[in-house]
């Protein structure tokens, strides 16, 4: 089925959600009119707002929307993008669509994970990285392609990693632990 | 804009008035903002260039704009200076001044910015004269190349919706759906059922409200020629689905777009603002009796959404599972009422077929296969990007003369078509034309328009392993063949490609494969084992290599290749030792090298950086792979 990061992980301390990100919530829901079938956008919505889509905060959408929490839960792990823990700092995607599969995405991919420590859908334990996968992002024509805080790179080997990463690596004092 | 157009005249005095102001004697400037360009600095390029017009001075004589993908994006980012017809590839910040200075002042060509024909050594001065563009037809893509897509002022100036005034003007229902099925046209979204006939099919409902759709989920990763269109030319979807909505008698439409292209989506919502604003959506379009509103919608990430039952279900906010068909959408479909759905190029094809007439369109193609076809043409060949060719079209066509062939001096090994659940076919086969019969009967499928070009250091198991693993993902788990099959066949092919497979597993990937395209509901399972069936039908002999012999001839199966460095071509020069990720390479400088295998994570650095190519793959008992 398809699902990326969307397992909580086990080892988190309890999530913790504010009055604020609950208004934010129900501001979003307020905008769609809390019709049940605009629920895709309205998790979209809410992502976007709040970077993930904490347990609480879905557990306060099925109760305003009156749905059950199981078939939001469905929902939520049914597609790719939905996301159930707090995003790293910096996102670096490796594209894995056939284009840049057939030019070496596999080795890129490989070494972002050997490099970080960790697999692909999930997050150092600073939160200073994040490590995605996506199929294409319609770039293909300069694969492989990776995406780094929203910023495209073609033509990615293993060999450009080291400097991508190090990049990244100076504002990792400021990080809030 | 200013305010609403209300009537078909005013619509043409409109656009008579915006030619006449974007004509004259100005130059133009045109960057290609694409996803390539995009990829590879154009926005600063942009940036560059607004800032040095202005401060020359050359604001009057220069037109600049940024559009969507001209369709060479090989050669990204590039720009086109018109009226002359230049094109400059590869343009950096740094040359935007030596552009001003001296071709738009000077009149001077700058030979280092233009694309040398490798054939011929020779820069080429036109646009038109590249070899990517002169061997294309292109008639959807052309106007990508003309707008601003962030301008319905633009759009109207090249006679944009025109073919929906034709409608409102002077045609039936009846009429346009005539036009479009003595066009030909046939859907491009996979299955090429007739768009012409699925409309009259709508439009012969009783049921109210109707609906149509525009599937923008493009789930095939390695295609993005909706994408182009989309973020390109989101005014002739748009028109094309008025005129949809006319012919069917629908009031309400969507555009569903993946939300992995935010370009494509923040685009066609402005498109569709802009069109509401200017009286060519909403209430009453261009003063007449007709009524129709666009919602855009996004997708969240499910390759089967793009299946139209599945589709629907998303619309609805639910989990994108298909339901068994028939009822077909056109009979019940979002909201359990007639649902016309037709691909992003489908759609921008009617506005051309109305507006040049059935015949036109009829009259370009192949005989079962009108018109032209956008493909992505993309992975081991040089001219990578948007091309589009009339149906028919060779292979060789594609991929030698327009996309140049295999680069680095590499082999062709197969092309494939239609995406995850289409196939590969072999270099035999190069001469086929490609249009929705001649696929079909090589036992691939048409698809989108996905073009992979793979070459002798693809390996067909692996190709065939990621396609499965990538449909396994994909699955929505409702049928047991789909859901459990990808996942045996994708574990069949793992033990082959790690070398512990045997040639029993050839014979039950075959008829789980059979089994797995006969028992699934939906496209995505009933195509599920073609990557496995069309490779094992064309390329056995690599799959027998990797089972009897150990031997991975493409140098791509970790577990059955070895990095090697040739003693009498090592100079000793430290490059391969200095990048290898994991310190396998020992060797005193000047002195022959050696990677320890047991340590090599076959990372592939080395053989990029060895000056003398010293480095090779083996594989099986020790060959070259
Ligand atoms: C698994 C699966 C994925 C599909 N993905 C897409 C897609 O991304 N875009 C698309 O236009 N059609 C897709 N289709 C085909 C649609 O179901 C549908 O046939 C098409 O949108 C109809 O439009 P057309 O007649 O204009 O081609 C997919 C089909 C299947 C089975
Ligand atoms: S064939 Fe596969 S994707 Fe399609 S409905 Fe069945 S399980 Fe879902
Ligand atoms: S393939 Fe990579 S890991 Fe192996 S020796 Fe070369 S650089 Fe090192
Ligand atoms: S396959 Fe990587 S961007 Fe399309
Ligand atoms: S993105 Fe610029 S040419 Fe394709």
């Amino acid at each position: 089925m398809p699902s990326s990061s969307t397992a909580p992980d086990s080892m988190e301390p309890e999530v913790v959600v504010t009055e604020e990100d609950l208004a934010t919530t129900d501001e979003i829901l307020k905008q769609h009119q809390y019709d049940r079938s605009e629920m895709i956008a309205i998790l979209l919505g809410v992502q976007d707002a709040l970077g993930y889509l904490p347990v609480p905060v879905l557990k306060h959408l099925a109760e305003r929307l009156e749905v059950s929490p199981i078939s939001l839960f469905g929902i939520v792990t049914f597609y790719t993008s939905f996301r159930l823990n707090p995003p790293g700092r910096h996102k670096c995607t490796v594209c894995m669509g056939t284009a840049c599969h057939v030019r070496g995405a596999v080795n890129v991919l490989k070494e972002f994970e050997r490099r970080l420590d960790i697999s692909a859908g999930s997050t150092t334990p600073d939160r200073h990285f994040q490590l995605e996968t996506v199929n294409c992002v319609g770039a293909c024509a300069i694969g492989p392609l990776v995406i780094v805080d929203d910023e495209y790179h073609g033509n990615i080997t293993p060999i450009k990693i080291p400097r991508l990463l190090r990049r990244l690596e100076r504002d990792k004092a400021e990080d809030v632990t | 804009m200013t305010g609403k157009i209300r009537s078909v005249s005013e619509l043409h005095e409109f656009q008579a008035s915006l030619k006449e102001e974007l004509q004259g004697d100005r130059t133009v400037i045109t960057l290609c903002a694409g996803p390539g360009c995009a990829a590879s600095g154009a926005d600063n390029v942009a940036k560059a260039f607004r800032k040095h017009i202005e401060e020359m001075g050359l604001t009057d004589q220069v037109t600049f704009k940024c559009t969507g993908c001209h369709g060479f994006c090989a050669l990204a980012p590039v720009v086109a200076i018109d009226p002359a017809g230049y094109c400059y590839e590869g343009v950096k910040q740094a040359d935007v001044k030596d552009i001003l200075e001296r071709t738009i002042i000077g009149g001077e060509v700058i030979e280092k910015l233009l694309y040398v024909d490798p054939e011929t050594g020779e820069p080429v001065l036109y646009e038109k004269d590249i070899p990517f563009y002169k061997h294309q037809d292109r008639i959807l893509l052309a106007e990508n190349r003309q707008i601003d897509p962030d301008r319905l002022e633009d759009f109207l100036a090249i006679d944009g919706y025109s073919a929906l005034a034709k409608v409102l003007d002077e045609m039936s229902s009846e009429d346009v759906i005539q036009a479009i099925l003595d066009s030909g046209l046939r859907g491009r979204g996979g299955a090429g059922f007739p768009t012409g006939l699925k409309w009259q099919i709508a439009h012969q409902q009783t049921a109210e409200p109707k609906y149509i759709v525009c599937n923008a989920d493009e789930g095939d990763p390695g295609a993005f020629m909706d994408r182009g269109i989309i973020e390109g030319n989101p005014h002739r979807v748009i028109e094309g689905m008025c005129i949809g909505a006319r012919a069917i008698g629908a009031n309400q439409g969507f555009v569903y777009v993946r939300y992995e292209y935010p370009i494509a989506v923040q685009r066609i919502n402005q498109a569709v603002d802009q069109a509401r604003e200017a009286g060519l959506l909403g209430e009453n379009i261009l003063g007449s009796d007709f009524s129709f509103d666009l919602k855009v919608v996004m997708g969240a990430g499910a390759f089967v959404c793009g299946e139209e039952t599945a589709l629907i279900a998303s619309l609805e906010g639910k989990k994108g599972e298909p339901v068994q068909r028939p009822p077909f959408p056109v009979e019940s479909g979002y909201r359990g009422k007639p649902t016309v759905i037709n691909n992003v190029e489908s759609w921008t094809c009617v506005p051309h077929v109305i507006g040049k007439g059935a015949e036109w369109f009829s009259s370009i193609g192949s005989e079962g296969s009108k018109g032209t076809k956008i493909f992505s043409l993309v992975g081991k060949v040089k001219n990578t990007g948007l091309v589009e060719v009339p149906m028919g079209t060779t292979i060789r066509k594609i991929v030698y003369d327009i996309g140049g062939g295999v680069p680095n001096g590499k082999s062709f090994k197969a092309i494939q078509t239609g995406g995850p659940a289409g196939g590969c076919l072999p270099e035999d086969l190069i001469d086929l034309p490609i249009d929705f019969e001649a696929l079909t009967k090589a036992g691939t499928i048409m698809g989108s328009g996905g073009l992979i070009v793979m070459d002798e250091s693809t390996c067909m198991v692996d190709v065939a392993r990621y396609f499965t693993r990538f449909l396994e993902e994909e699955s929505c788990g409702k049928c047991y063949s789909c859901r459990k099959g990808t996942q045996r066949m994708r574990e069949l092919l793992d033990d082959i490609c790690e070398g512990k497979g045997t040639l029993d597993h050839l014979d039950l990937l075959e008829e789980l494969g059979e089994t797995v395209n006969n028992a699934s509901m939906c496209g995505l399972g009933q195509n599920a084992a073609n990557p496995v069936l069309s490779t094992l039908r064309y390329f056995r002999h690599e799959y027998e290599a990797h089972i009897t012999e150990h031997r991975c001839s493409a140098g791509v199966c970790a577990a059955l290749i070895r990095y090697f460095i040739q003693e009498e071509l090592c100079d000793g020069c430290h490059a391969c030792s200095k990048v290898c990720p994991v310190e396998a390479i020992s060797g005193e400088k000047d002195l022959e090298h050696e990677i320890d295998p047991d340590v090599c994570i076959t990372c592939g650095s080395c053989i990029e950086v060895c000056p003398t190519d010293a480095i090779i793959i083996v594989s099986g008992s020790g060959e070259e792979a």
